[in-house]
């Protein structure tokens, strides 16, 4: 594990979130060129040692894969820099312990905060209050309910997710007529999972020839994953392909899939976890893609915070500071792109 | 609670008879439930319902919650709660799907299953019943811990198995006369725990027990040995529902077996055992168990989402349990 993690910092990390920030929401290829040398006076940060930072980071418990990786790869790019501090909250899940752990931070006086709220909405306050106490603060994903309350947020698509999930399937089924389709969607209290349902759903009309004929939600677990798919299974004796929004629910959805001996259809999951890597490289499931929500964010986290902290803007950018908002690109990946993704693949 | 239950010692054996025969009319309603639920899974999607591999699936879906059912129901006939099956199933499931133990292949991970459910019941029993904890208290406290442990172990990550006899007993392959072995596991749990409960001295002094606890403690039953017993008997079942839960989802989670208290205590309530204790029936709390799993699985053959799914699954319990009320009146107290 913690092999593939450093692996994944060092590599995938750093193109991952330079791409992202580099081609923001146009490419599903990050460029491979360096940026134009625009705005090249600008200071932009680098690797190189400069004024002492420290950054706050409080998160969310890590009660599974996607969540763990973010603790991860926001401790790992932390260490990357000598010249970064990292204040680490306990995770919790409790918004009036989060607004706790951020409270202690704000007083720690740290140079910059980074916020994953377990609830954007109800952390909102103490992002104004951080902001107000003259620590900028980077929300990390689940966003804040004011733009008052951070100075950069950087984040996942999930509307992007299920969009890109969508296109996908379409293109591969779209010389297919009656071609029909079954969701496999997450937690349905989220609104996350509306917003991946939506993507998808928007991109299906982009091809009339394809019909979503069932869509069940699970609970993002292996368990619920199962259960819910081998009652998809049994509902759909026939369908061409499927949308599962989680990979680690995947993990149960690709067992269902097995046990019922299915191999009719193709699958597309969501997230970008190391075992769906593992599973479109070999080819030999009917998972064919992954439609990427990168914990590497957490990462460029620490770099956007870091770069705030010295007052420097972005390389490869011609802005002097930081952007205000940064949305990471929903990449799909499949059997042809699977190796340059894997080292960012989490478990 | 169990304190309140008015004394019936004095007219035990009439009063055993008459509470059998009532566990019977409530075991009958609950049938007229699952045969309704049966016909309207029949009229709404003929096709899909009723084939051979949806009632294997059913059946399947039930085994896991089934068999932690009949520990539940035991520690319910006592007059105890355990909160904590889920948290078990969870702690169980991972430890015994963690790398080290699935280097021993199919032994390692059931018996580490086993060992670690029999360890928390262990440990409720003797908070329980030598602690003088409140059983709701203890496995509330248990499945707290329990949870937090598995969190740890697993570091949140999904522990995948790779060992390929455990799997293989998950798929058709396995099925012994198109029976899948987790139903058989379930089926034979099932056999057991009746047999526990009604044909045994154990079963007689758990109903005893949860009766009324100072007159069983005067009639001769050591009480507390009975009590940790019951959540060993508990946990066991939690250690054996985790290995199931292994073989159907080739993995070990953290969060395996989330909410399965409040589904085990509704299935064994609605079944007909009562929450204050005194009367327990198996029969009940499997038919409840098969009631649960056949609403899930009409709704989604209907493709019917999860909100509607949960008011539904609301508006069943309540029906179910008035139903019952409505059939056993008169011969209720």
């Amino acid at each position: 594990m913690p092999e593939t993690s450093r692996r994944h910092l060092l590599l995938g990390g750093a193109a991952v979130s330079a791409g992202a920030l580099l081609t923001a929401c146009t490419s599903n290829e990050p460029k491979a060129q360096d940026a134009a040398p625009a705005g090249s006076a600008a200071p932009a940060a680098d690797d190189k040692p400069g004024t002492p930072v420290t950054i706050g980071f409080a998160g969310p418990q890590a009660d599974h894969g996607w969540l763990n990786a973010i603790n991860d790869n926001a401790e790992r790019r932390a260490k990357k820099y000598s010249d970064v501090t990292l204040e680490i909250t306990e995770g919790s899940n409790d918004t009036a312990t989060q607004i706790g752990q951020v409270q202690t931070l704000i007083n720690k006086k740290v140079d910059v905060l980074v916020i994953l709220p377990a609830d954007g909405k109800a952390l909102t306050q103490i992002g104004l209050q951080a902001m107000k106490a003259g620590i900028p603060v980077i929300n990390l994903d689940r966003i804040f309910a004011s733009p008052q309350a951070y100075r950069c947020w950087i984040g996942g698509d999930n509307y992007g997710m299920g969009l890109n999930a969508g296109n996908f399937i379409g293109e591969r089924l779209k010389d297919k007529p009656n071609a029909t389709v079954v969701e496999l969607a997450g937690m349905d209290s989220l609104e996350l999972t509306k917003q991946r349902t939506q993507g998808f759903d928007d991109a299906l009309k982009n091809y009339p020839n394809i019909r979503k004929v069932a869509r069940q939600a699970a609970d993002f677990t292996v368990e619920s994953g199962q259960a819910k798919m081998a009652q998809l299974l049994q509902a759909q004796p026939k369908f061409d392909a499927l949308w599962n929004h989680d990979d680690d629910q995947g993990v149960g959805a690709l067992r269902a899939v097995a046990q019922a001996g299915r191999k009719d259809f193709l699958m597309v999951g969501g997230a970008g976890a190391k075992s769906a890597m593992d599973a479109i490289k070999a080819d030999s499931s009917v998972l064919k893609a992954t439609v990427l929500y990168p914990p590497t964010m957490a990462a460029s986290a620490i770099d956007l915070a870091r770069a705030l902290g010295q007052k420097k803007g972005v390389g490869g950018m011609s802005e002097l500071e930081i952007p205000a908002s940064i949305t990471l690109y929903s990449a799909v990946v499949t059997k042809e792109n699977v190796d340059e993704y894997l080292p960012t693949g989490f478990s | 609670m169990t304190l309140t239950t008015p004394a019936t010692s004095p007219a035990g054996e009439g009063r055993r008879t008459g509470l059998g025969l009532r566990a019977d009319v409530r075991n009958l309603s609950l049938l007229g439930v699952l045969a309704v639920l049966i016909a309207v899974g029949g009229l709404t999607r003929p096709a899909e319902f009723l084939a051979t591999s949806n009632l294997q699936l059913v059946l399947t879906q039930a085994s896991v919650i089934g068999v932690v059912t009949v520990g539940m129901t035991f520690v319910i006939t006592s007059g105890g709660i355990d909160l904590s099956v889920g948290a078990i199933v969870a702690l169980a499931s991972v430890w015994a799907t963690t790398l080290a133990t699935q280097e021993f292949g199919f032994a390692g991970i059931l018996f580490t299953a086993v060992v670690v459910g029999l360890g928390c019941g262990l440990v409720n029993g003797v908070l329980v019943a030598y602690g003088g904890m409140v059983p709701f208290i203890a496995t509330l406290a248990m499945l707290a811990s329990a949870r937090g442990l598995a969190l740890q172990i697993t570091d949140g990550k999904t522990q995948i198995v790779t060992v390929p006899s455990v799997l293989d007993l998950g798929v058709p392959d396995a099925y012994v006369l198109g029976v899948p072995p987790l139903v058989l596991v379930f089926a034979a749990v099932t056999a057991a725990g009746w047999l526990l409960l009604n044909r045994t001295t154990f079963g007689r002094r758990t109903i005893a027990v949860g009766g009324n606890p100072e007159a069983a403690r005067l009639a001769g039953i050591d009480v507390r040995r009975q009590r940790l017993l019951l959540y060993l008997l508990s946990g066991l079942c939690c250690g054996i529902a985790a290995f199931l839960l292994v073989v159907l989802a080739g993995s070990g989670q953290n969060t395996n077996g989330n909410l399965y208290e409040l589904d085990a205590i509704a299935a064994a309530i609605i079944g007909g055992t009562l929450l204050s204790g005194g009367r327990g029936t198996i029969v009940g709390s499997v038919l409840g168990v098969l009631v649960f799993t056949t609403i899930t699985n009409i709704f989604a053959l209907n493709n019917l989402q999860s909100d509607v799914q949960q008011i539904a699954k609301g508006a069943i319990i309540v029906a179910a349990v008035l139903v019952q009320r409505r059939t056993v009146r008169g011969t209720d107290t």
